[in-house]
């Protein structure tokens, strides 16, 4: 079973009388343990594509499935329930609750499982350990550094064990020593888990790491390259 | 972390805008606690104050002498009556009246009067017009044949006291009741239509005068709370002796205070209204702030698989504790301040004169009660939440995609 389908997928837009097709019928099928990066320039519709996964946004056209369900049927909770079993998001400016410490965001996801609070501890400090913020627990996202905040973004992500991670432009706002790192970090956890991965990107750095590029242009998919 | 937590930590994220809000909210409640407080102990500063000089808490009278007070419908035991409501728990006084309706001529000029035939040292206990006098003595058992009457009936029949005033009227027994009488002393009650057509006698004197027998037209009581009064009326009724007469409270027999009453509470009721719609404003202005600039937050609360009911539990929660803390904090000061003023009195300033005509103290005191208490923070609480449930309920709606758009 692929881990995502997206089969003749549309997404137009309305900004006052103008309508702007965001994605044009775009079908992109992605297997299990997969590191993706959906490439293009601004305006070309992977960031669309990547909420379209997501569940975040609804096509106006065309079937999203992820891990062999589809959205189609999907009320809003069972989305926000699909989200929090099997897929994690890291976005481009981190998007961390600021009332919450660095362990207690990554715990929060943890929280919404329904596991336990040693437990929950336990994998929160773990997987801030991965990342390599053991000393920052008690940060809150005011307090980090903006690559902190996107590790401990990735912390969030992973810890609920996801099927799935969507990155939106992840190192877009880190420097290239901490996108470096940042992209060594998934590489591993997508080789030691088999998670698959796919990201909206420009940054070449993140299209050298992919195992898969697919370049989108205008809303289509203009090139679909293995390595 | 739960999401009593997270809602706490909400709240703390504008410490000056929370803290304005539940003082809002505190201030409204306190308002109202203390304002209700307020009416509640001036009403019945007012009822005592008329039922002290009119017409007791409650009465025996004849089954329908409250609406036609004739002469020959009588309480024809009083004695009897008078000792059933003494022993009847909660009853302070009573004491016996009898009213006839007479000519009352002075050497110059007659005017109507209604004379009651009172037992002044039980009078005492009861009403407060003993202690009225503005000239010369109240009535008393060893000065027969006197009379006290009103300050504007003695100006009306220019009389005074020591002059004689001839009374002329109806016996029980349809004989014709004349005699001639001392002015003992003048009383002023402040009440006009009381004191240009009052005098009061001896109700030894009024048997006599008007051959009643032993019989008065009703035997007045008073209690010792207020709120007493339809408690025992009720038992009263019940009571064998008093099943061939009418028991009347003070609202049988001044509907007109009660109505006026009414009318002050409704017009208490629409400022509190407008109190809390204010109220219930700031609640709405805080929360679609909280909503609106945190609508962000939310998309990637919902992006990351928090449930839109679960955040609106969370927004629910901090306006539940915001408004739990400013009615308890309102409740609390409002009660110690009713608590003080309801000992040290409120005094009226100029109205102390005006209130002192009607027997009242200058100084009105609130009243604390389990009503003044709860009544206007559970509104406020109901209205804060159905407030805060508006912009709440717009979480459901929003889509993760826009709401993360939002800046």
């Amino acid at each position: 079973m692929s881990a995502v389908t997206a089969r003749d997928v549309s997404r137009i837009y309305t900004q006052g009388d103008v309508k702007v097709t965001a994605l044009d019928k775009v079908s992109l099928t992605v297997e299990t343990g997969e590191f993706v990066a959906l490439a293009g320039p601004s305006g070309s519709g992977k960031t669309t594509l990547l909420n379209l996964i997501g569940g975040l946004d609804t096509p106006d056209g065309g079937e999203v499935t992820v891990n062999g369900m589809a959205f189609k049927t999907m009320s809003s909770s069972d989305l926000a329930e699909l989200r929090l079993s099997q897929i994690g998001f890291v976005f481009q400016s981190y998007n961390l609750i600021p009332v919450l410490t660095a362990e207690e965001n990554v715990e929060y996801i943890l929280r919404l499982q329904g596991v336990g609070k040693k437990e929950r501890k336990d994998r929160a400090r773990a997987i801030l350990d991965d990342v390599g913020l053991e000393d920052k627990y008690d940060r809150k996202p005011s307090q980090l550094s903006g690559g902190q905040q996107q590790r401990v973004a990735v912390a969030r992500a992973l810890v609920s064990n996801p099927t799935i991670i969507l990155a939106d432009e992840p190192t877009a706002n880190l420097d290239s020593k901490t996108g470096d790192s940042l992209l060594q970090m998934m590489r591993e956890m997508n080789e030691k888990h088999k998670v698959t991965f796919i990201f909206s990107t420009h940054d070449a750095m993140v299209m050298e790491a992919a195992k898969r590029i697919v370049s989108m242009k205008d809303g289509k998919i203009a090139e679909d390259k293995t390595k | 972390m739960n999401d009593l937590t997270l809602a706490w930590r909400n709240i703390w994220r504008h410490p000056r805008r929370s803290v304005l809000t539940m003082m809002a909210i505190g201030f409204a409640a306190m308002l109202l606690v203390f304002m209700l407080s307020f009416q509640f102990g001036s009403y019945e500063s007012m009822i005592n104050a008329s039922v002290k000089l009119a017409t007791g808490h409650l009465q025996v009278q004849g089954k329908g002498y409250n609406k036609k007070p004739e002469m020959r419908n009588v309480v024809p035991n009083p004695e009897a009556i008078m000792d059933k409501l003494s022993k009847t728990q909660g009853v302070d006084s009573v004491t016996p009246r009898s009213h006839a309706f007479v000519l009352a001529s002075s050497d110059t000029r007659i005017r109507g009067v209604l004379v009651t035939g009172v037992d002044p040292e039980r009078e005492k206990e009861v009403f407060t017009i003993p202690s009225l006098i503005r000239k010369g003595d109240y009535l008393s058992n060893e000065a027969g044949n006197s009379i006290i009457i009103g300050a504007l009936l003695a100006k009306r029949l220019n009389t005074g006291v020591g002059q004689e005033l001839t009374l002329l009227g109806q016996s029980f027994d349809g004989s014709i009741a004349a005699t001639v009488v001392t002015v003992r002393g003048i009383f002023r009650s402040g009440i006009d239509a009381v004191d240009r057509a009052t005098i009061q006698m001896l109700l030894t004197d009024f048997d006599d005068l008007f051959v009643m027998n032993g019989a008065v037209h009703s035997v007045v009581a008073t209690v010792h709370e207020l709120r007493q009064t339809e408690p025992l009326k009720a038992v009263l009724k019940n009571a064998p002796l008093l099943k061939p007469l009418a028991v009347l409270d003070w609202i049988d027999l001044t509907p007109g205070l009660k109505q006026s009453i009414q009318l002050d509470l409704v017009g208490g009721i629409i400022m509190y209204v407008i109190l809390i719609i204010v109220v219930a404003f700031s609640i709405l202005n805080t929360f679609l702030m909280a909503v609106f600039e945190r609508t962000r937050e939310f998309g990637v609360m919902m992006a990351i698989g928090t449930t839109p009911r679960r955040l609106v539990k969370v927004m629910l929660m901090e306006s539940m504790f915001m408004t739990g803390v400013g009615l308890l904090a309102g409740m609390v000061t409002g009660a110690l301040l009713t608590v003080y003023f309801s000992h040290a009195g409120i005094p009226m300033g100029g109205a102390a004169d005006l209130m002192a005509q009607y027997g009242m103290s200058g100084r009105l005191f609130p009243r604390l009660s389990l009503l003044s208490l709860l009544v206007g923070p559970t509104i406020i609480g109901v209205v804060t939440f159905i407030t805060a449930l508006v912009p709440a309920l717009k979480i459901p709606r929003l889509k993760p995609v826009d709401a993360m758009k939002a800046v």
